[in-house]
């Protein structure tokens, strides 16, 4: 089946198998590898993705699901080599080990942040919840998340001033 | 595992979804959010011919409040719950349930009609369909009928719906203000499926004793649970520690969990019987408020 969708940006058609699920879509159709195949049932959260706004895991998503719609992957996050202050923040805090499973962690906080960059840690922990780490810990990729959020709050302060001007 | 394989349809009216699953010839199954099926057909628990996808169909959008029910289409996903701030007092037990189920992603995804038609034991949705008397309006090519949860559900992912029927919405009744209410779930680590959880409300007359009690459980037998001897408990009485103590004696003698992987029978059993008591003691602190 022919799909058509937004890819970072960009209009992308793709001929699918309706079967395809939009991970496996982006990573070998579209060569996106950045997102990450952990456990192609929905538990472990590393194939997460921006669906119209709203994170999604793309391992319980089909392509053909994905017509239409305007999805953000990891790699759509930073607009140039620079990484961004959530990236940035990762790194300070020695947020990954093995990289496993960051591509979905930082799409999933930049999806929660983008929407809510007041979150506490137990918000940020709630949500996190559904991204499973086997290296870190935990501890620190949440004080990287919440050490992000003043970057989110300026972007959210200047885009505001934006709009009043 | 890589999905089986399967064709794909996306209708645009309810009439073609439901000629589509009315097909003579294979097994036709229609996809809500995918957050339980597509898991399902991962493991080849579930291996339809026919996808209908849902999504385009607008007769099952939305979340309407009037004066007698609360209306669900069987398109609104657990965030537009979350997201409702009218439902913090037209229905705050649907809100606490709701804010127990699987995870951020999976919440942005999965759909009350998903859930309702899936039918886990351990799901919140259909615990809180069986506790709130709530009505499931499908249609199907013989028309629409209107089924009762208590009807609904009829064992582990087994309901009562036929092959070529949909949910079109899922009505709970109106929640009267000054309503007692309580949602206690245990699983775990988050996210998980309840290994037990217990909804409960009742309401006040003037006396402050308690009339109109409802509990429910889940996650302790193939389908959630009303337990109406431990609303008999309840009914007419101040709710005290007495009160509460007599509700989870009554909840755990009412269920006959199995031994399974995950808990002894004996645990379970245990297990609901707190649950019970941890939602009223949450609902008879709200009525202190």
């Amino acid at each position: 089946m022919r799909v058509r969708f937004r890819v970072n940006g960009r209009e992308v058609e793709v001929d699918v198998e309706p079967r395809l699920t939009l991970a496996d879509c982006l990573r070998h159709h579209l060569r996106l590898t950045g997102t990450h195949v952990g456990c192609e049932h929905g538990v472990c959260g590393a194939c997460t993705v921006i669906v119209d706004g709203a994170a999604v895991r793309s391992c319980l998503m089909l392509a053909v699901q994905a017509d239409g719609a305007d999805i953000v992957t990891v790699e759509g996050l930073s607009n140039d080599d620079d990484l961004t202050p959530l990236q940035k923040s990762f790194r300070k805090h020695h947020a990954l080990q093995c990289g496993f499973c960051t591509p979905g962690m930082i799409t999933t906080a930049h999806a929660l942040l983008s929407e809510d960059p007041e979150c506490d840690a137990a918000r940020v922990r709630e949500v996190l919840s559904g991204n499973l780490c086997r290296c870190t810990g935990y501890i620190p990729i949440v004080e990287a998340v919440l050490d992000a959020r003043a970057a989110y709050r300026a972007k959210m302060a200047s885009d505001r001033g934006g709009e009043r001007a | 595992m890589k999905l089986p394989p399967f064709d794909y349809a996306c209708p645009t009216t309810l009439p073609e979804a439901v000629q589509l699953l009315s097909a003579p010839e294979g097994d036709a199954k229609p996809i809500a959010g995918g957050q339980s099926l597509v898991p399902m057909l991962a493991f080849r628990l579930a291996q339809p011919t026919l996808l209908v996808d849902l999504r385009k169909l607008a007769d099952l959008r939305g979340i309407k409040i009037s004066q007698k029910d609360v209306t669900l289409g069987a398109m609104v996903r657990w965030r537009e719950i979350e997201d409702d701030e009218r439902l913090k007092t037209a229905h705050p037990l649907l809100k606490a349930a709701v804010a127990h189920i699987a995870h951020y992603q999976i919440r942005n995804r999965g759909t009350v009609g998903g859930s309702l038609a899936h039918a886990d034991p351990a799901a919140e949705m259909p615990g809180i369909a069986i506790t709130c008397d709530a009505e499931i309006a499908v249609v199907g090519k013989s028309g629409a009928r209107v089924i009762q949860a208590a009807d609904f559900f009829q064992g582990a992912l087994t309901t009562a719906l036929t092959p070529d029927e949909l949910i079109v919405e899922v009505r709970l009744p109106a929640w009267p203000a000054g309503r007692r209410w309580g949602f206690e779930e245990f699983a775990r680590r988050r996210g998980d499926f309840a290994m037990a959880a217990a909804a409960v409300f009742y309401d006040q007359s003037e006396d402050s004793k308690a009339r109109n009690a409802h509990v429910g459980v889940i996650g302790v037998g193939d389908r959630p649970l009303r337990l109406p001897s431990a609303e008999d408990v309840l009914n007419g009485r101040a709710i005290d520690e007495a009160a509460i103590g007599a509700a989870e004696a009554a909840a755990c003698a009412a269920v006959d969990p199995q031994d399974d992987i995950h808990a002894s029978a004996a645990y379970r059993r245990a297990l609901a019987g707190t649950m019970v008591e941890r939602a009223l003691k949450r609902a008879a602190a709200r009525a202190q408020q």
